[in-house]
């Protein structure tokens, strides 16, 4: 092990204690924002922001994605699409109401 | 046979197999998990009435477990950073450590579903049960399945250390990576089912 790499890993160290530090500041935040009762779209909307930003802290830092390689980034764009078209339905559905007709 | 590229990376993908493996099943992960957040979406959209989370679910347990969960996603990946540094006596505490907490999460939530039980709430309860106990169950299997194969790296499957470093870290490091994928899901669980 090269002294350039251990360096790096030390760097590395810094960065996850500082994303650990953040994650829980932003889990104190969540639930502190729900004692406010705010009314439900604006509640759903800055909790969803939250977890939003936690999950790209985790998914960035600790699962390395912020320096991966691209065939990754490529599996996850087609998952990302995939995923939007499976919460999109539930949308489709409300909106027009024929799925769920009474 | 040997198992190709698990130590060196295949010069078209850039990853080893290991890699690049886990990958893919963790982009059919996320689809099993959309799948029952689309359901939730409809259920709730389409019911007449729906709970606030923390008026039935106990909030200080779940933010306690929200904060194990988040900290054993740090000592997961000081473990890997251990192995980078050659530390294999950090890599066992740190490792043992993540195993604890999954540990710790799992009895926290016993406790919340026997209490559930004992006030007689089943999913057939209600909707809003019926989703709970699905995505939190489903959500405990993998933390479950996630200390098995941590408990396996961190017990005999450790012996690899010996003779292949390399292979053993990028093992670490990939069941690293769905460690951190159920931490992921948690912090999107909690605030949509407890707090909203």
């Amino acid at each position: 092990m090269t002294s350039d790499h251990a360096a790096d890993i030390d760097r590395h160290v810094r960065v996850y204690i500082t994303v650990f530090v953040a994650l829980m500041a932003l889990t104190i935040i969540t639930v502190a924002v729900s004692y406010l009762h705010l009314p439900l779209p604006i509640a759903v909307t800055v909790a969803l922001l939250v977890a939003t930003v936690k999950g790209s802290l985790v998914a960035c830092y600790f699962m390395h994605l912020i320096s991966e390689k691209k065939l990754i980034y490529a599996v996850l764009v087609l998952t990302a699409v995939f995923f939007a078209a499976l919460l999109a339905l539930p949308a489709v559905t409300h909106s027009d109401g024929y799925w769920i007709h009474e | 046979m040997d198992i190709p590229y698990t130590v060196e990376v295949r010069r078209d993908t850039g990853l080893t197999n290991g890699k690049i493996g886990i990958w893919l099943f963790l982009a059919s992960e996320v689809m099993l998990f959309g799948a029952l957040f689309a359901s939730y979406i409809l259920i709730r959209t389409g019911a007449p009435s729906w709970p606030r989370g923390d008026t039935i679910l106990n909030v200080p347990l779940a933010t306690f477990n929200t904060i194990v969960l988040i900290s054993s996603s740090v000592t997961m990946v000081m473990a890997w950073a251990s192995l980078m540094r050659r530390r294999f006596g950090t890599y066992r505490i740190y490792m043992g450590g993540t195993i604890l907490l999954g540990f710790v999460f799992l009895v926290v939530k016993y406790f919340e579903y026997s209490h559930k039980f004992h006030d007689g709430l089943y999913p057939s309860t209600s909707n809003f049960f019926a989703i709970y106990f699905t995505l939190t169950g489903l959500h405990m299997l993998h933390v479950f399945g996630g200390m098995l194969v941590n408990a396996y790296f961190w017990g005999p499957g450790a012996k690899l250390w010996k003779t292949n470093p390399v292979w053993f870290t990028n093992r670490v490091e990939n069941s690293g990576l769905f460690w951190h994928f159920v931490d992921l899901v948690w912090i999107f669980l909690f605030p949509t089912l407890y707090l909203l």
